[in-house]
Protein backbone atom coordinates (compact mmCIF):
# COMPACT_ATOMS: atom_id res chain seq x y z
CA UNK A 1 0.00 0.00 0.00
CA UNK A 2 2.41 2.31 1.20
CA UNK A 3 6.30 2.07 0.16
CA UNK A 4 9.06 4.47 1.51
CA UNK A 5 12.32 4.57 0.44
CA UNK A 6 15.25 6.59 1.76
CA UNK A 7 12.51 9.73 2.44
CA UNK A 8 14.30 13.22 3.01
CA UNK A 9 12.46 16.33 3.89
CA UNK A 10 14.36 19.57 4.19
CA UNK A 11 12.16 22.76 5.02
CA UNK A 12 13.92 25.81 4.84
CA UNK A 13 17.69 24.76 5.69
CA UNK A 14 16.36 22.45 8.37
CA UNK A 15 16.13 18.54 7.69
CA UNK A 16 12.71 17.49 9.39
CA UNK A 17 13.30 13.76 8.06
CA UNK A 18 16.60 12.09 7.17
CA UNK A 19 16.56 8.84 5.45
CA UNK A 20 12.87 7.07 6.39
CA UNK A 21 12.00 3.90 5.09
CA UNK A 22 9.25 1.95 6.00
CA UNK A 23 6.53 -0.26 4.20
CA UNK A 24 2.87 -0.18 5.31
CA UNK A 25 0.28 -2.94 3.92
CA UNK A 26 -3.45 -2.89 3.14
CA UNK A 27 -5.82 -3.63 5.72
CA UNK A 28 -4.16 -2.27 9.03
CA UNK A 29 -4.25 0.63 11.52
CA UNK A 30 -1.19 2.37 11.91
CA UNK A 31 -0.05 4.74 14.13
CA UNK A 32 2.47 7.68 13.88
CA UNK A 33 3.89 8.55 17.44
CA UNK A 34 6.79 10.87 17.96
CA UNK A 35 7.67 14.19 20.45
CA UNK A 36 6.49 17.62 18.82
CA UNK A 37 8.32 18.90 16.07
CA UNK A 38 9.93 15.68 15.20
CA UNK A 39 8.12 15.50 11.21
CA UNK A 40 5.18 13.23 11.84
CA UNK A 41 2.74 15.92 9.74
CA UNK A 42 5.34 16.68 7.78
CA UNK A 43 5.57 12.62 6.75
CA UNK A 44 1.41 12.68 6.29
CA UNK A 45 1.98 15.36 3.99
CA UNK A 46 4.48 13.40 1.95
CA UNK A 47 2.10 10.49 2.05
CA UNK A 48 -0.90 12.47 1.30
CA UNK A 49 1.14 13.63 -1.98
CA UNK A 50 0.16 17.53 -1.34
CA UNK A 51 4.03 17.58 -0.38
CA UNK A 52 7.17 16.19 -2.16
CA UNK A 53 9.80 14.86 -0.56
CA UNK A 54 13.15 16.58 -0.74
CA UNK A 55 14.99 13.31 -2.11
CA UNK A 56 13.50 9.60 -1.93
CA UNK A 57 10.59 8.53 -2.80
CA UNK A 58 6.72 7.79 -1.70
CA UNK A 59 4.86 5.16 -3.39
CA UNK A 60 1.14 4.88 -3.27
CA UNK A 61 -0.04 0.99 -4.48
CA UNK A 62 3.27 0.78 -6.91
CA UNK A 63 2.96 4.60 -7.83
CA UNK A 64 4.97 7.69 -7.31
CA UNK A 65 2.46 10.11 -4.76
CA UNK A 66 3.51 13.18 -6.87
CA UNK A 67 2.41 10.99 -9.94
CA UNK A 68 -0.81 10.79 -9.52
CA UNK A 69 -3.63 13.22 -10.71
CA UNK A 70 -4.93 15.49 -7.35
CA UNK A 71 -8.42 14.25 -7.82
CA UNK A 72 -7.85 11.05 -8.78
CA UNK A 73 -5.81 10.47 -5.94
CA UNK A 74 -8.68 12.41 -3.61
CA UNK A 75 -10.94 9.18 -5.06
CA UNK A 76 -9.48 6.88 -2.68
CA UNK A 77 -7.16 8.62 -0.10
CA UNK A 78 -8.82 10.91 2.47
CA UNK A 79 -7.03 12.92 4.90
CA UNK A 80 -8.53 14.08 8.52
CA UNK A 81 -6.36 17.45 8.88
CA UNK A 82 -5.02 18.71 12.53
CA UNK A 83 -7.48 21.67 13.73
CA UNK A 84 -10.66 20.43 12.38
CA UNK A 85 -13.09 22.81 10.52
CA UNK A 86 -13.13 26.16 10.46
CA UNK A 87 -16.34 28.64 10.85
CA UNK A 88 -18.85 28.61 8.01
CA UNK A 89 -21.90 29.47 6.95
CA UNK A 90 -22.45 26.03 5.74
CA UNK A 91 -24.95 23.47 7.00
CA UNK A 92 -23.68 20.28 8.33
CA UNK A 93 -24.89 18.12 5.41
CA UNK A 94 -23.51 20.59 2.81
CA UNK A 95 -20.00 20.20 4.67
CA UNK A 96 -20.36 16.74 4.74
CA UNK A 97 -21.37 16.41 0.49
CA UNK A 98 -18.59 18.10 -0.05
CA UNK A 99 -16.49 15.13 0.58
CA UNK A 100 -18.28 13.89 -2.72
CA UNK A 101 -16.10 16.70 -4.67
CA UNK A 102 -13.62 14.12 -6.12
CA UNK A 103 -16.25 11.92 -8.24
CA UNK A 104 -18.52 15.38 -8.95
CA UNK A 105 -18.90 17.30 -11.99
CA UNK A 106 -18.05 20.86 -12.00
CA UNK A 107 -21.63 21.80 -10.70
CA UNK A 108 -20.92 19.86 -7.61
CA UNK A 109 -23.34 16.76 -9.14
CA UNK A 110 -23.34 13.29 -9.05
CA UNK A 111 -24.67 9.94 -11.44
CA UNK A 112 -24.88 8.33 -8.15
CA UNK A 113 -27.67 9.15 -5.79
CA UNK A 114 -25.49 10.21 -2.56
CA UNK A 115 -28.72 10.44 -0.40
CA UNK A 116 -28.31 6.99 1.83
CA UNK A 117 -24.37 7.37 1.86
CA UNK A 118 -24.84 10.69 3.45
CA UNK A 119 -27.42 9.82 5.22
CA UNK A 120 -25.56 6.71 6.89
CA UNK A 121 -22.79 9.04 7.62
CA UNK A 122 -24.42 11.21 9.73
CA UNK A 123 -26.46 8.23 11.59
CA UNK A 124 -22.59 7.31 12.39
CA UNK A 125 -21.27 10.18 13.55
CA UNK A 126 -24.67 10.70 15.70
CA UNK A 127 -24.79 13.85 13.53
CA UNK A 128 -28.59 13.15 12.29
CA UNK A 129 -30.37 16.01 14.43
CA UNK A 130 -27.62 18.54 13.58
CA UNK A 131 -27.56 18.31 9.62
CA UNK A 132 -29.36 21.67 9.09
CA UNK A 133 -27.41 23.20 11.34
CA UNK A 134 -24.62 26.00 10.14
CA UNK A 135 -20.96 24.48 11.13
CA UNK A 136 -20.06 27.70 13.03
CA UNK A 137 -22.94 26.91 15.47
CA UNK A 138 -21.13 23.77 16.03
CA UNK A 139 -18.88 23.26 19.21
CA UNK A 140 -15.03 22.06 18.53
CA UNK A 141 -15.98 18.33 18.63
CA UNK A 142 -19.03 18.49 16.66
CA UNK A 143 -17.23 20.25 14.60
CA UNK A 144 -14.43 17.38 14.64
CA UNK A 145 -17.46 14.79 14.20
CA UNK A 146 -18.40 16.78 10.74
CA UNK A 147 -15.06 16.74 9.27
CA UNK A 148 -14.83 12.50 9.82
CA UNK A 149 -18.21 12.11 8.36
CA UNK A 150 -16.79 14.29 5.10
CA UNK A 151 -13.97 12.12 4.96
CA UNK A 152 -16.15 9.15 5.55
CA UNK A 153 -18.63 9.81 2.21
CA UNK A 154 -15.39 9.57 0.32
CA UNK A 155 -15.13 5.82 0.77
CA UNK A 156 -11.59 5.88 0.98
CA UNK A 157 -9.08 2.98 0.66
CA UNK A 158 -6.46 4.70 2.75
CA UNK A 159 -7.24 7.42 5.19
CA UNK A 160 -4.91 9.38 6.50
CA UNK A 161 -5.76 11.12 10.41
CA UNK A 162 -3.25 14.29 11.55
CA UNK A 163 -4.32 14.55 15.11
CA UNK A 164 -7.63 13.78 15.05
CA UNK A 165 -8.57 14.00 18.76
CA UNK A 166 -7.21 16.65 19.39
CA UNK A 167 -9.82 19.06 20.43
CA UNK A 168 -12.22 16.61 21.37
CA UNK A 169 -12.71 14.98 25.44
CA UNK A 170 -11.91 11.51 26.14
CA UNK A 171 -15.16 10.76 25.66
CA UNK A 172 -15.33 11.56 22.43
CA UNK A 173 -11.64 10.73 21.97
CA UNK A 174 -12.56 7.09 21.83
CA UNK A 175 -15.75 7.14 20.27
CA UNK A 176 -14.23 8.71 17.40
CA UNK A 177 -11.10 6.07 17.38
CA UNK A 178 -14.40 3.32 17.82
CA UNK A 179 -16.13 4.64 15.24
CA UNK A 180 -13.12 4.79 12.90
CA UNK A 181 -11.56 1.55 13.87
CA UNK A 182 -15.40 -0.79 12.99
CA UNK A 183 -15.22 1.57 9.50
CA UNK A 184 -11.40 0.06 9.09
CA UNK A 185 -12.54 -3.41 10.17
CA UNK A 186 -15.75 -3.09 8.03
CA UNK A 187 -13.83 -1.93 4.91
CA UNK A 188 -10.65 -3.14 5.52
CA UNK A 189 -9.29 -0.16 4.90
CA UNK A 190 -5.58 1.39 5.73
CA UNK A 191 -5.73 3.75 8.31
CA UNK A 192 -2.54 5.96 9.15
CA UNK A 193 -3.57 8.24 12.58
CA UNK A 194 -0.50 10.59 14.06
CA UNK A 195 -1.56 10.10 17.94
CA UNK A 196 -0.34 11.66 20.41
CA UNK A 197 -1.92 9.77 23.34
CA UNK A 198 0.54 6.65 23.54
CA UNK A 199 -2.30 4.33 25.49
CA UNK A 200 -5.11 5.28 22.82
CA UNK A 201 -2.56 4.21 19.84
CA UNK A 202 -1.59 0.88 21.34
CA UNK A 203 -5.32 0.29 21.92
CA UNK A 204 -6.24 1.20 18.36
CA UNK A 205 -3.38 0.19 16.46
CA UNK A 206 -1.86 -2.84 14.52
CA UNK A 207 1.91 -1.36 14.53
CA UNK A 208 3.35 1.96 15.80
CA UNK A 209 5.79 3.76 14.28
CA UNK A 210 7.90 5.61 16.27
CA UNK A 211 9.82 8.99 14.64
CA UNK A 212 12.38 10.21 16.22
CA UNK A 213 15.20 12.86 15.65
CA UNK A 214 14.01 12.62 11.62
CA UNK A 215 14.25 9.31 11.35
CA UNK A 216 12.39 5.79 12.52
CA UNK A 217 13.44 4.71 15.79
CA UNK A 218 10.42 1.61 16.11
CA UNK A 219 8.21 0.10 14.07
CA UNK A 220 6.13 -2.78 15.02
CA UNK A 221 3.70 -4.41 17.48
CA UNK A 222 2.45 -1.93 20.43
CA UNK A 223 3.82 -4.70 22.43
CA UNK A 224 7.54 -4.21 21.62
CA UNK A 225 7.27 -0.53 20.72
CA UNK A 226 5.50 0.08 24.31
CA UNK A 227 8.70 -0.30 26.56
CA UNK A 228 10.11 2.06 29.21
CA UNK A 229 13.53 2.28 27.81
CA UNK A 230 12.17 3.73 24.18
CA UNK A 231 9.71 6.09 25.87
CA UNK A 232 12.60 7.34 27.74
CA UNK A 233 14.69 7.52 25.12
CA UNK A 234 12.04 9.09 22.35
CA UNK A 235 10.42 11.20 24.74
CA UNK A 236 12.86 12.02 27.71
CA UNK A 237 10.52 10.22 30.82
CA UNK A 238 10.37 8.21 32.72
CA UNK A 239 7.08 5.77 32.53
CA UNK A 240 5.86 2.32 33.59
CA UNK A 241 4.51 -0.18 31.66
CA UNK A 242 1.29 -2.23 32.67
CA UNK A 243 -0.86 -4.52 30.55
CA UNK A 244 -3.98 -3.08 30.61
CA UNK A 245 -6.42 -5.27 33.12
CA UNK A 246 -9.02 -5.78 30.90
CA UNK A 247 -7.85 -5.79 27.17
CA UNK A 248 -4.11 -6.83 28.22
CA UNK A 249 -2.83 -4.11 25.98
CA UNK A 250 0.58 -2.22 27.17
CA UNK A 251 -0.44 1.05 28.75
CA UNK A 252 1.90 3.20 30.05
CA UNK A 253 2.03 5.21 33.55
CA UNK A 254 4.38 8.41 33.67
CA UNK A 255 6.49 8.66 36.60
CA UNK A 256 7.10 12.08 37.72
CA UNK A 257 11.22 12.97 38.35
CA UNK A 258 10.40 14.32 41.69
CA UNK A 259 8.03 11.98 43.80
CA UNK A 260 5.43 13.30 46.01
CA UNK A 261 6.27 12.23 49.59
CA UNK A 262 3.15 12.28 51.31
CA UNK A 263 2.16 9.27 48.58
CA UNK A 264 4.26 7.13 50.06
CA UNK A 265 2.70 7.78 53.54
CA UNK B 1 -33.79 38.51 -13.37
CA UNK B 2 -36.93 40.00 -12.97
CA UNK B 3 -35.58 42.80 -10.43
CA UNK B 4 -32.86 43.07 -13.28
CA UNK B 5 -35.50 43.61 -16.23
CA UNK B 6 -37.83 46.02 -13.68
CA UNK B 7 -34.74 48.07 -12.73
CA UNK B 8 -33.71 48.41 -16.42
CA UNK B 9 -36.78 49.59 -17.61
CA UNK B 10 -37.21 52.16 -14.49
CA UNK B 11 -34.05 53.36 -15.10
CA UNK B 12 -34.40 54.03 -18.63
CA UNK B 13 -37.84 56.18 -18.00
CA UNK B 14 -35.96 58.78 -15.73
CA UNK B 15 -33.21 60.95 -16.83
CA UNK B 16 -32.85 65.15 -16.73
CA UNK B 17 -34.04 65.63 -20.05
CA UNK B 18 -37.58 65.36 -18.63
CA UNK B 19 -38.77 63.17 -21.85
CA UNK B 20 -42.13 61.87 -20.52
CA UNK B 21 -42.61 58.21 -20.30
CA UNK B 22 -44.45 57.78 -23.78
CA UNK B 23 -42.03 58.62 -25.90
CA UNK B 24 -39.34 56.77 -23.95
CA UNK B 25 -40.88 53.50 -25.10
CA UNK B 26 -42.50 54.74 -27.90
CA UNK B 27 -39.09 55.24 -29.43
CA UNK B 28 -37.65 52.18 -28.15
CA UNK B 29 -40.08 50.12 -29.51
CA UNK B 30 -39.98 51.50 -32.47
CA UNK B 31 -36.24 50.92 -32.64
CA UNK B 32 -36.66 47.22 -32.17
CA UNK B 33 -35.75 45.84 -36.00
CA UNK B 34 -38.54 45.62 -38.07
CA UNK B 35 -39.93 48.79 -36.81
CA UNK B 36 -39.36 51.63 -38.85
CA UNK B 37 -36.95 53.33 -36.62
CA UNK B 38 -39.46 55.96 -35.64
CA UNK B 39 -37.87 58.92 -37.83
CA UNK B 40 -40.25 61.72 -38.75
CA UNK B 41 -42.47 60.42 -35.25
CA UNK B 42 -40.31 61.78 -32.68
CA UNK B 43 -37.79 64.96 -32.67
CA UNK B 44 -34.00 63.31 -33.41
CA UNK B 45 -32.56 64.73 -30.34
CA UNK B 46 -34.94 62.61 -28.51
CA UNK B 47 -34.02 59.87 -30.37
CA UNK B 48 -30.39 60.40 -29.97
CA UNK B 49 -31.15 60.70 -25.71
CA UNK B 50 -33.04 57.69 -25.55
CA UNK B 51 -30.93 55.16 -27.88
CA UNK B 52 -27.25 56.86 -27.84
CA UNK B 53 -27.19 58.01 -24.49
CA UNK B 54 -29.97 56.64 -21.74
CA UNK B 55 -29.90 52.91 -23.37
CA UNK B 56 -26.23 52.77 -23.66
CA UNK B 57 -25.25 54.21 -20.34
CA UNK B 58 -27.97 51.97 -18.41
CA UNK B 59 -26.26 48.51 -19.79
CA UNK B 60 -23.14 49.75 -19.16
CA UNK B 61 -24.13 50.36 -15.35
CA UNK B 62 -25.33 46.88 -15.33
CA UNK B 63 -22.08 45.24 -16.78
CA UNK B 64 -19.71 47.19 -14.94
CA UNK B 65 -21.56 46.39 -11.81
CA UNK B 66 -21.27 42.68 -13.06
CA UNK B 67 -17.56 42.42 -13.49
CA UNK B 68 -16.88 43.96 -10.45
CA UNK B 69 -19.21 42.00 -8.22
CA UNK B 70 -18.04 38.76 -9.80
CA UNK B 71 -14.00 39.91 -9.48
CA UNK B 72 -15.18 40.52 -5.33
CA UNK B 73 -16.81 37.22 -5.35
CA UNK B 74 -13.73 35.63 -7.07
CA UNK B 75 -11.33 37.77 -5.10
CA UNK B 76 -12.84 36.62 -1.05
CA UNK B 77 -13.43 33.17 -2.19
CA UNK B 78 -9.89 32.73 -3.69
CA UNK B 79 -8.14 34.27 -0.74
CA UNK B 80 -10.60 33.37 1.83
CA UNK B 81 -11.03 37.12 2.68
CA UNK B 82 -14.14 38.34 3.66
CA UNK B 83 -12.94 42.38 3.13
CA UNK B 84 -11.38 41.38 -0.05
CA UNK B 85 -12.94 43.57 -2.89
CA UNK B 86 -10.79 45.19 -6.35
CA UNK B 87 -11.33 48.59 -4.35
CA UNK B 88 -9.99 47.91 -1.39
CA UNK B 89 -7.48 44.97 -2.30
CA UNK B 90 -5.82 48.08 -4.84
CA UNK B 91 -6.57 46.16 -7.82
CA UNK B 92 -8.66 48.86 -9.06
CA UNK B 93 -6.21 51.60 -8.47
CA UNK B 94 -3.54 50.00 -9.94
CA UNK B 95 -6.06 49.04 -13.19
CA UNK B 96 -6.83 52.90 -12.78
CA UNK B 97 -3.02 53.81 -13.01
CA UNK B 98 -2.56 51.87 -16.80
CA UNK B 99 -6.13 53.26 -17.77
CA UNK B 100 -5.48 56.99 -16.71
CA UNK B 101 -2.50 57.03 -18.28
CA UNK B 102 -3.35 55.25 -21.53
CA UNK B 103 -6.22 57.56 -22.02
CA UNK B 104 -4.56 60.82 -20.41
CA UNK B 105 -1.42 60.77 -22.97
CA UNK B 106 -3.68 59.83 -26.24
CA UNK B 107 -2.20 56.26 -26.31
CA UNK B 108 -5.34 54.28 -25.76
CA UNK B 109 -5.51 52.95 -29.21
CA UNK B 110 -1.60 51.97 -29.90
CA UNK B 111 -2.77 47.93 -30.12
CA UNK B 112 -6.41 48.29 -31.39
CA UNK B 113 -9.56 48.92 -29.30
CA UNK B 114 -8.33 46.74 -26.62
CA UNK B 115 -5.82 48.56 -25.80
CA UNK B 116 -6.68 50.34 -22.25
CA UNK B 117 -8.68 46.91 -20.80
CA UNK B 118 -4.95 45.10 -21.59
CA UNK B 119 -2.40 47.54 -19.93
CA UNK B 120 -4.97 48.02 -17.33
CA UNK B 121 -4.58 44.74 -16.84
CA UNK B 122 -1.09 44.51 -16.45
CA UNK B 123 -0.69 47.56 -14.10
CA UNK B 124 -3.82 45.64 -11.77
CA UNK B 125 -1.90 42.08 -11.55
CA UNK B 126 0.91 44.44 -11.06
CA UNK B 127 -0.80 46.14 -7.92
CA UNK B 128 -2.37 42.62 -7.04
CA UNK B 129 1.64 41.60 -6.86
CA UNK B 130 2.81 44.02 -4.99
CA UNK B 131 0.31 44.01 -2.28
CA UNK B 132 0.66 40.16 -1.43
CA UNK B 133 4.35 40.82 -1.12
CA UNK B 134 3.76 43.92 1.22
CA UNK B 135 0.81 41.30 2.85
CA UNK B 136 2.83 38.28 3.47
CA UNK B 137 4.69 37.37 6.44
CA UNK B 138 6.89 34.29 6.90
CA UNK B 139 4.32 32.44 4.34
CA UNK B 140 1.11 33.61 6.19
CA UNK B 141 -1.37 36.30 4.69
CA UNK B 142 -3.38 37.47 7.54
CA UNK B 143 -6.73 38.51 6.55
CA UNK B 144 -6.55 42.60 7.95
CA UNK B 145 -2.83 43.26 6.96
CA UNK B 146 -3.85 42.10 2.86
CA UNK B 147 -6.38 44.67 3.35
CA UNK B 148 -4.34 47.23 5.00
CA UNK B 149 -1.41 46.65 2.47
CA UNK B 150 -4.08 47.06 0.16
CA UNK B 151 -5.80 50.50 0.89
CA UNK B 152 -1.75 51.60 1.43
CA UNK B 153 -1.11 51.14 -2.40
CA UNK B 154 -4.57 52.62 -3.59
CA UNK B 155 -3.89 55.43 -1.95
CA UNK B 156 -0.54 55.70 -3.22
CA UNK B 157 -2.03 54.78 -6.40
CA UNK B 158 -4.65 57.42 -6.13
CA UNK B 159 -2.17 59.47 -5.60
CA UNK B 160 0.14 58.95 -8.47
CA UNK B 161 -3.14 59.20 -11.34
CA UNK B 162 -3.72 62.44 -9.92
CA UNK B 163 -0.74 63.35 -11.09
CA UNK B 164 -0.74 62.05 -14.07
CA UNK B 165 -3.80 63.90 -14.48
CA UNK B 166 -2.44 67.07 -13.26
CA UNK B 167 0.51 66.72 -16.25
CA UNK B 168 -2.04 66.53 -18.91
CA UNK B 169 -4.22 68.84 -20.22
CA UNK B 170 -6.90 67.12 -18.36
CA UNK B 171 -9.55 69.20 -16.20
CA UNK B 172 -10.28 68.75 -12.30
CA UNK B 173 -12.95 66.83 -13.58
CA UNK B 174 -10.91 64.28 -15.28
CA UNK B 175 -9.23 63.72 -11.77
CA UNK B 176 -12.23 63.10 -9.99
CA UNK B 177 -13.77 60.58 -12.79
CA UNK B 178 -10.71 58.88 -12.23
CA UNK B 179 -10.78 58.94 -8.19
CA UNK B 180 -14.40 58.50 -8.00
CA UNK B 181 -15.92 56.90 -10.94
CA UNK B 182 -18.56 57.68 -13.33
CA UNK B 183 -20.26 56.57 -16.33
CA UNK B 184 -21.12 59.70 -18.11
CA UNK B 185 -20.39 60.30 -21.98
CA UNK B 186 -19.89 56.47 -22.26
CA UNK B 187 -21.61 55.10 -25.08
CA UNK B 188 -21.97 52.11 -26.88
CA UNK B 189 -18.52 51.23 -27.62
CA UNK B 190 -17.58 50.83 -24.37
CA UNK B 191 -20.27 48.59 -23.78
CA UNK B 192 -19.02 46.39 -26.64
CA UNK B 193 -15.61 46.45 -24.26
CA UNK B 194 -16.89 45.49 -21.70
CA UNK B 195 -19.11 42.03 -22.66
CA UNK B 196 -16.68 40.08 -24.18
CA UNK B 197 -14.45 40.48 -21.03
CA UNK B 198 -17.67 39.39 -18.98
CA UNK B 199 -18.50 36.72 -21.50
CA UNK B 200 -15.12 35.35 -21.12
CA UNK B 201 -15.11 35.66 -17.39
CA UNK B 202 -18.02 34.60 -15.88
CA UNK B 203 -18.14 30.82 -17.58
CA UNK B 204 -14.70 30.63 -16.04
CA UNK B 205 -15.43 31.83 -12.63
CA UNK B 206 -18.26 29.53 -12.27
CA UNK B 207 -16.34 26.50 -13.82
CA UNK B 208 -14.13 27.04 -10.25
CA UNK B 209 -17.33 27.71 -8.01
CA UNK B 210 -17.52 24.28 -6.19
CA UNK B 211 -13.86 24.60 -5.74
CA UNK B 212 -14.38 27.99 -4.00
CA UNK B 213 -16.55 26.48 -1.43
CA UNK B 214 -13.67 24.00 -0.70
CA UNK B 215 -11.37 26.79 -0.02
CA UNK B 216 -13.76 27.68 2.93
CA UNK B 217 -11.57 25.26 4.64
CA UNK B 218 -8.43 26.29 3.79
CA UNK B 219 -5.93 25.41 0.62
CA UNK B 220 -4.71 22.46 2.11
CA UNK B 221 -7.90 20.79 2.83
CA UNK B 222 -8.83 21.61 -0.67
CA UNK B 223 -5.69 20.26 -1.92
CA UNK B 224 -6.57 16.91 -0.33
CA UNK B 225 -9.87 17.21 -1.67
CA UNK B 226 -8.51 17.08 -5.00
CA UNK B 227 -8.22 20.44 -6.11
CA UNK B 228 -4.95 21.93 -7.71
CA UNK B 229 -4.62 24.84 -5.55
CA UNK B 230 -2.10 26.61 -6.81
CA UNK B 231 -3.91 26.72 -10.50
CA UNK B 232 -7.20 27.17 -8.98
CA UNK B 233 -5.91 30.63 -7.21
CA UNK B 234 -4.17 31.71 -10.22
CA UNK B 235 -6.71 31.51 -12.47
CA UNK B 236 -9.44 32.62 -10.47
CA UNK B 237 -7.36 35.92 -9.60
CA UNK B 238 -6.36 36.48 -13.04
CA UNK B 239 -10.31 36.40 -14.07
CA UNK B 240 -10.98 38.38 -11.20
CA UNK B 241 -8.10 41.00 -12.05
CA UNK B 242 -9.17 41.28 -15.49
CA UNK B 243 -12.60 41.99 -14.64
CA UNK B 244 -11.65 44.71 -12.44
CA UNK B 245 -9.53 45.94 -15.63
CA UNK B 246 -12.50 46.02 -18.00
CA UNK B 247 -14.87 47.62 -15.49
CA UNK B 248 -11.97 50.41 -14.31
CA UNK B 249 -11.41 51.13 -17.62
CA UNK B 250 -14.68 52.24 -18.49
CA UNK B 251 -15.68 53.40 -15.15
CA UNK B 252 -12.77 54.78 -13.37
CA UNK B 253 -12.66 53.45 -9.94
CA UNK B 254 -16.24 52.53 -8.36
CA UNK B 255 -15.19 51.57 -4.70
CA UNK B 256 -16.69 48.78 -2.87
CA UNK B 257 -19.20 47.22 -5.41
CA UNK B 258 -17.27 43.94 -5.37
CA UNK B 259 -17.50 43.77 -1.30
CA UNK B 260 -21.23 44.90 -1.10
CA UNK B 261 -23.21 42.65 -3.64
CA UNK B 262 -21.65 39.13 -2.97
CA UNK B 263 -22.32 40.03 1.40
CA UNK B 264 -25.87 40.70 0.45
CA UNK B 265 -26.85 38.30 -1.52
CA UNK B 266 -24.50 35.61 1.07
CA UNK B 267 -27.02 36.52 3.46
CA UNK B 268 -29.91 35.78 1.18
CA UNK B 269 -28.52 32.29 -0.03
CA UNK B 270 -25.82 31.45 1.87
CA UNK B 271 -22.35 30.82 1.34
CA UNK B 272 -22.70 28.52 -1.86
CA UNK B 273 -20.22 29.88 -4.63
CA UNK B 274 -22.40 28.27 -7.58
CA UNK B 275 -25.48 30.50 -6.33
CA UNK B 276 -23.44 33.35 -5.53
CA UNK B 277 -21.15 33.72 -8.41
CA UNK B 278 -23.81 33.80 -11.07
CA UNK B 279 -26.15 36.18 -8.51
CA UNK B 280 -23.36 38.36 -8.25
CA UNK B 281 -23.29 38.77 -11.74
CA UNK B 282 -27.22 39.66 -11.55
CA UNK B 283 -27.02 42.12 -8.30
CA UNK B 284 -24.21 43.68 -9.48
CA UNK B 285 -25.53 44.79 -11.88
CA UNK B 286 -28.75 45.93 -10.68
CA UNK B 287 -27.18 47.35 -7.67
CA UNK B 288 -24.72 49.73 -10.38
CA UNK B 289 -27.36 50.23 -12.42
CA UNK B 290 -29.70 52.15 -9.45
CA UNK B 291 -26.47 53.30 -7.88
CA UNK B 292 -25.77 55.11 -11.24
CA UNK B 293 -29.50 56.02 -11.41
CA UNK B 294 -29.37 57.86 -8.41
CA UNK B 295 -26.29 59.35 -9.31
CA UNK B 296 -27.45 60.91 -12.50
CA UNK B 297 -30.80 62.15 -10.87
CA UNK B 298 -30.28 62.96 -7.36
CA UNK B 299 -29.02 66.47 -7.88
CA UNK B 300 -30.37 66.70 -11.91
CA UNK B 301 -29.28 68.19 -14.37
CA UNK B 302 -26.09 68.09 -11.83
CA UNK B 303 -24.28 64.52 -11.86
CA UNK B 304 -22.58 62.90 -8.55
CA UNK B 305 -19.82 60.63 -9.27
CA UNK B 306 -21.11 57.31 -9.12
CA UNK B 307 -17.78 56.88 -6.67
CA UNK B 308 -19.84 58.74 -4.66
CA UNK B 309 -23.04 57.05 -4.21
CA UNK B 310 -21.01 53.50 -4.11
CA UNK B 311 -18.45 54.55 -1.29
CA UNK B 312 -21.38 55.96 1.00
CA UNK B 313 -23.08 52.78 0.56
CA UNK B 314 -20.41 50.12 0.36
CA UNK B 315 -17.45 52.38 3.20
CA UNK B 316 -20.34 52.22 6.03
CA UNK B 317 -21.31 48.29 5.03
CA UNK B 318 -16.80 47.47 4.87
CA UNK B 319 -17.09 49.40 8.58
CA UNK B 320 -20.16 46.46 9.78
CA UNK B 321 -17.80 43.49 8.24
CA UNK B 322 -14.79 44.37 9.57
CA UNK B 323 -16.91 45.05 13.46
CA UNK B 324 -18.62 41.93 12.71
CA UNK B 325 -15.21 40.23 12.37
CA UNK B 326 -13.90 41.58 15.41
CA UNK B 327 -16.91 39.86 17.08
CA UNK B 328 -16.82 37.14 16.04
CA UNK B 329 -13.11 36.90 16.12
CA UNK B 330 -10.88 33.98 14.96
CA UNK B 331 -13.88 32.86 12.71
CA UNK B 332 -14.12 34.11 9.33
CA UNK B 333 -18.08 34.94 8.72
CA UNK B 334 -19.35 34.61 5.62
Amino acid sequence: MIEAQSVVKKIGDRTILKEISFSMEEGRMYGIIGPNGVGKSTLIRLLSGVDSPTSGEVTLEGKSAGAYGRKELAKWLAVLQQGGLGATGFTVREVIMMGRFPFQNWLGEEKRNVDALIDDALAAMGLSELQDRRIDELSGGERQRVALAKVMVQEPKLLLLDEPTTYLDIGYQVQLLDTVKSWQREKSMTVVAVLHDLNLAAHYCDELLVLHEGRVDAFGPPAKVVVPELIQRVFGARAVVLPHPATGVPQLLLQPGQPADSYYI
Amino acid sequence: MLLLAASIIISLSIGSSGLPLSDVWGILIHQLPWMDGGEGKWDPSSIAIVTELRLSRVLLAVLVGACLSLAGAGFQGVLRNPLADPFTLGVASGCSVGAAFLILFGFQTVIGIWSVPVVAFVTGIGALVIVFALARARGVMNIETLILSGVIVQAFLGAFVTFMVSLSQGVVNEIMFWLLGSLSARGWDHAGVVLPFLLVGFPILLRYAQPLNLFVFGERHAAHMGIHVERTKLIVLITATLLTAVAVSISGVVGFVGLVVPHMLRLMVGPDYRLLIPLSAIGGGIYLLWADTLARMALSPKEISLGVITALIGAPFFAYLLYRRKVLQGGSPS
